[in-house]
């Protein structure tokens, strides 16, 4: 993952564009689903009934990107212009720009909903494919993350993994309490884990719960593995100065790798 | 028009298995036997417009063809950034089929009006807009449209002209042929404005389709120094679009149709149409107004 981690920090920093710390919070999460639960390879990325992964909270599209570049969808050489005029990656991903890209996100709270109608249009088509979405924990305010948790469960899609990146972003203005008993209480199978466990994340995406959408509320935490940066509010949207950038690389390289 | 779209539904979800309705509470009896006969692709949602137009992206995304219907200002002013982002931005097809069209539903109060649909999908790229002057040419342009892998929007509303025209999407209808003005109608405003015209010797233009607008139908067809454009929503919402057909060429123009306030009355359409001066006999002494003081 540190390898992963260096390329957003250098990306992020390049291109003054970004958010370092949510794409951290992510990045073991998007790691899993595309090394070993969504099957989604360059070649079979158009095929009409893959495993489709929405990032609701689009705003940690580096996190993304860096993945998508480590799994050949797209060359690593882009990262660099990122942001750039030129470049297909920005701060939010274009699924029309980005192979491996299902939804264009950036506001929040639609790429639950839009998870909800693949999900049910896999149903009505009899196909076993599956939807995962993150939705952060601020994004968790929004109206429509509430309505599509009660769709999801009215329709019974247990074909429907939600996984919330909660990594305290909404904090400062109205966290989202217990959001494994507000899952379950909207009649969704719900689990709690430590986002950053690479064996928990995949144990909880491989589960399945007749009848019901599955819930995986992550705990983790932004800026995952520089500390400076750990759950700092000052580096939601800040870059590092050219030296802070290469004892950040530093402490990122000194991570023993758990993966 | 509502009958109509239970019916055209109901025709086309036989033979298309792509076509997939949701719809928001709203004209349940009239979807009863399609939603009895495909209840995996006719689904009453719930009253959440906003996840409602982002569901229905999703299953586009799946290779469906959605429609989506509910009172208009709850599909369109409500979900108006689900429509930009989620079909617009993402160039997905889908089709948005309102009803209670401008002031339709007048004894629910404003809360339950929207002649601002046409102006504020006009402000969305990539979105067509359809407003159909009867039952039939809805049935007729939804057909031509609606797996045309745009998002497209029909206003139906419950006021229809007298007599249904041949109807092409995309294309506008020249009613008559004058020579003093040329007066553009759009849908459910043809009757009225035929009427209004009776004894007048002016060119008729009928648009169903306002956006793409038909520019050049208007360009060719341009009678007279006056242009006198009425349209049953806010006046003026395809104000750009004439400025753009009329390029260089003179003509004054005028607008007749919804004035920017808020009636504050209940009662029914005719009601506010008489408070707006939008039935046939107070345009018709407008558009004489008009002539008169221009020319």
């Amino acid at each position: 993952m540190n390898h992963l981690k260096e390329k957003i920090l250098r990306a992020a920093t390049a291109a003054q564009e970004g958010h370092i710390p949510a794409a951290y919070s992510i990045l073991d999460i998007v790691w899993v689903l595309y090394d070993r639960i969504l099957g989604v390879t360059p070649e079979n990325a158009n095929d009409p009934d893959r495993n489709r992964f929405i990032l609701s909270k689009g705003h940690a599209a580096v996190g993304l990107y860096v993945v998508l570049a480590e799994k050949g969808f797209i060359s690593s050489d882009l990262l660099k212009d990122f942001g750039k005029f030129e470049s297909p990656l920005g701060g939010h991903p274009d699924r029309l720009k980005v192979p491996g890209v299902e939804a264009s996100t950036g506001s929040l709270g639609h790429g639950f909903p839009m998870a909800v109608g693949l999900a049910l249009g896999a149903k009505i088509k009899k196909k076993p494919s599956r939807v995962y979405v993150i939705v952060g924990d601020g994004e968790a305010n929004e109206g429509t993350i509430w309505e599509s948790a009660m769709l999801a469960a009215h329709h019974k899609l247990d074909n429907l993994y939600c996984i919330l990146d909660h990594n305290h972003s909404g904090d400062g203005a109205m966290g989202p309490g217990n959001m494994r008993k507000k899952f379950e209480s909207f009649g969704w199978h719900a689990s709690s884990i430590d986002g950053h466990d690479q064996k928990a994340i995949h144990a909880a995406l491989t589960q399945r719960v007749l009848g019901k959408p599955v819930a995986v509320i992550a705990e983790t935490v932004k800026g995952k593995g520089i500390k400076i940066m750990e759950n700092s509010p000052e580096w939601t949207h800040k870059y590092p100065a050219p030296e802070q950038l290469e004892t950040m690389a530093q402490e990122l390289r000194a991570i023993k790798d758990h993966a | 028009m509502r009958k109509q779209l239970a019916a055209t539904i109901e025709e086309l979800i036989q033979k298309d298995s792509t076509l997939v309705l949701l719809y928001g509470d709203v004209g349940t009896y009239g979807f009863r036997r399609s939603q009895a006969q495909f209840p995996e692709r006719v689904h009453n949602v719930g009253i959440l417009e906003q996840s409602m137009v982002s569901m229905a992206a999703g299953l586009s995304m799946q290779g469906f063809t959605p429609v989506v219907h509910t009172i208009a200002t709850f599909l369109v002013e409500r979900a108006l950034e689900q429509i930009k982002d989620d079909f617009g931005y993402q160039r997905l097809g889908g089709n948005f089929v309102s009803i209670g069209a401008s002031y339709d539903l007048a004894s629910w109060g404003c809360t339950h009006e929207c002649p601002g649909d046409v102006g504020i999908l006009k402000n969305v790229p990539e979105v067509e807009i359809v407003v159909p002057g009867s039952a039939a040419e809805f049935d007729s342009l939804f057909k031509q449209s609606y797996r045309n892998g745009h998002p497209t929007y029909f206003r139906l509303s419950n006021k229809s002209n007298p007599a249904s025209h041949e109807v092409e999407f995309g294309k506008a209808n020249v009613i008559r042929v004058g020579k003093r003005a040329t007066v553009l109608a759009a849908g459910p405003m043809l009757g009225r404005v035929e009427e209004a015209c009776k004894d007048l010797d002016v060119t008729i233009l009928y648009y169903t389709t306002l956006a793409p607008f038909d520019n050049e139908t208007l360009r060719r067809n341009l009678a007279g120094e006056n242009l006198i454009v009425c349209e049953p929503y806010y006046s003026g919402a395809c104000a750009a679009d004439i400025a753009v057909a009329l390029g260089s060429r003179p003509a004054a123009v005028s607008y007749i149709g919804v004035p920017r306030e808020f009636p504050h009355h209940y009662g029914t359409m005719d009601d506010i149409d008489k408070l707006f001066g939008l039935t046939a006999s107070a345009m018709s002494a407008t558009i004489k107004k008009i002539l008169s003081n221009n020319g």
